[in-house]
């Protein structure tokens, strides 16, 4: 694709005796949506951690834009400040409210004059549906909102990727939706998204691509609809036989 | 260890009698601990107070004249005390970051440091710095006591902050990074303010610690509370009263700091912003 913003080549990584990555390709265009999916111990998580280097690689290439973030030369928080993470635990600064949660990075990373950046915040808030909460503290909030905080937060940097590391998994049922529906929003705005989840609804509903890794390696890649219907490996059948 | 030990001491051991104060218990588990030592707490601050005005009363003589001349020590004990403390804050804090830092020799110069301090006793620590190393450094007493207690102190907070940048969950350090915070940015903007909270009690404790352990330095001729105590009784020959007063002194000011220590707790558990 010529016109990818991630490119992921051969990546490889080991934890000790466990090979979590086996050399994955993958490429990201520009405005897609990419889903990946797997079983527990795929090294799903440890693929998008790789982005924006929380993982280091035991070998292999990532590339974001024309920037290489696996070279040890990279200017990782440049890169840093261009694609966004959501955690699965929201991983909000407890000390901080929700808007200097929200705040901190622009300020201190950037140094964006701090009227700027309120501002931001606050656009940023309505659009999650929390400008009430604006000066509340994350352990006021319900998981569902803490976690809509922490997608606000990753915006209020202004990237142009967004990746998300199993969003949804640590909330309960009746929350999940309205993380989701504030995922669809970003996904319908033309976001770069690269998520780890296993929300068929969503992927249904917004992803261009749907990614089915096992054992370190992506085993097969398509649109949701083919995918799911048509699974080609008996692998991927599998595991969408327990989890649909 | 304080007069307000962890919440929940008082309580252990006490038979859970039926089903309803069971369920009290495990609702506000902490309030029947606190409520007991509160008691003890009081019985020993009031009591230790009015011992100390009753006494005077009943026996003006020594009494009167020991409590004339035995709190002038207070100065220099508060001095080593709050000297020692500030110190051994600063050397806590940077010996607790050397110890989870990932550069191999400045961990290994921290960890050889607690290790190393925390293996001699202080008195000997005093000694050392005092008599060994006095004709080299020509500290006087005052110095040399405020330094061995600062060095000392600064060991075992050491540990207390390297505890408590430990507990703060992984995640926070992630997230920082992951919005382009460098590590150092990330250390004192996200993972200190919440590591402070968690070790203020902890410290609050060594704090108190210190005010008993700087009675050592009276050894060192320096004229401390209770110095002045040993310079009254060896002249008058009062030995139990003039220890009773620096004793009930002592303990008067580490209970009082001991409840602050409590209040604070309390307040850092009913109003914490603690990560779950």
């Amino acid at each position: 694709m010529a016109d990818s913003i991630i490119r992921i080549r051969q990546a490889r990584k080991r934890f000790g005796a466990v090979e979590a990555l086996r050399g994955v390709d993958l490429e990201v265009a520009r405005g897609e949506v990419v889903l990946v999916v797997g079983p527990s111990g795929s090294g799903k998580s440890t693929l998008l951690r790789a982005v924006n280097r929380l993982e280091t690689l035991s070998s292999g290439e990532i590339w974001v834009e024309d920037t290489c973030v696996t070279s040890a030369r990279a200017d990782i928080r440049r890169i840093r400040e261009e694609v966004g993470m959501v955690f699965q635990s929201f991983n909000l600064f407890p000390h901080l409210t929700v808007t200097e949660n929200l705040a901190l990075a622009p300020t201190l990373v950037k140094g964006e004059p701090t009227a700027a950046v309120l501002q931001r915040a606050e656009a940023l808030l309505a659009r999650v549906g929390l400008s009430d909460k604006a000066h509340a503290y994350p352990d006021q909030l319900s998981g569902g909102q803490q976690q809509r905080v922490a997608i606000a937060r990753a915006l209020a940097m202004q990237p142009k990727i967004m990746l998300f590391d199993e969003p949804t998994s640590a909330l309960d049922p009746e929350m999940i939706k309205e993380v989701l529906d504030v995922m669809l929003d970003l996904a319908r705005e033309g976001m770069t998204m690269l998520v780890v989840s296993h929300e068929m609804g969503f992927a249904r509903a917004a992803a261009d691509r749907v990614v089915f890794m096992d054992e370190g390696l992506v085993v097969e890649a398509g649109p949701p609809a083919a995918l799911f219907e048509h699974p080609q490996e008996e692998r991927t059948r599998r595991f969408l036989d327990h989890i649909l | 260890m304080t007069a307000l030990g962890p919440a929940g001491d008082g309580m252990r051991g006490r038979p859970l009698a039926d089903p309803a104060s069971a369920m009290h218990l495990n609702e506000s588990s902490l309030i029947p601990g606190d409520r007991e030592t509160l008691a003890a707490w009081k019985i020993a601050f009031f009591g230790a107070i009015a011992l100390t005005l009753a006494l005077p009363l009943f026996r003006p003589h020594p009494f009167l004249e020991i409590l004339a001349f035995v709190p002038e020590g207070l100065t220099a004990t508060f001095t080593v005390t709050l000297a020692s403390i500030g110190l051994a804050l600063v050397l806590g804090l940077l010996a607790g970051l050397g110890r989870i830092a990932r550069t191999t020799v400045i961990n290994r110069i921290a960890t050889v440091y607690v290790e190393v301090v925390r293996g001699i006793p202080l008195l000997v620590q005093l000694f050392y710095i005092y008599y060994a190393l006095g004709p080299l450094l020509h500290l006087n007493g005052l110095l040399s006591a405020i330094a061995a207690l600062s060095i000392c102190y600064g060991a075992y907070l050491a540990e207390i902050f390297r505890a408590g940048l430990q507990s703060i969950p992984k995640g926070q350090m992630e997230a920082a990074l992951a919005l382009g915070l460098s590590r150092t940015q990330a250390l004192w903007r996200v993972i200190l303010p919440q590591t402070i909270r968690v070790i203020l009690p902890p410290i609050g404790n060594e704090f108190i610690a210190l005010l008993k352990d700087s009675s050592l330095v009276s050894i060192l001729a320096v004229s401390d509370l209770l110095r002045r105590g040993r310079e009254y009784a060896s002249t008058s020959f009062d030995y139990l009263e003039a220890y009773t007063v620096v004793a009930l002194i002592y303990l008067i000011m580490t209970l009082f700091f001991s409840r602050l220590v409590g209040l604070l707790e309390e307040r850092l558990r009913t109003h914490g912003r603690q990560h779950h």
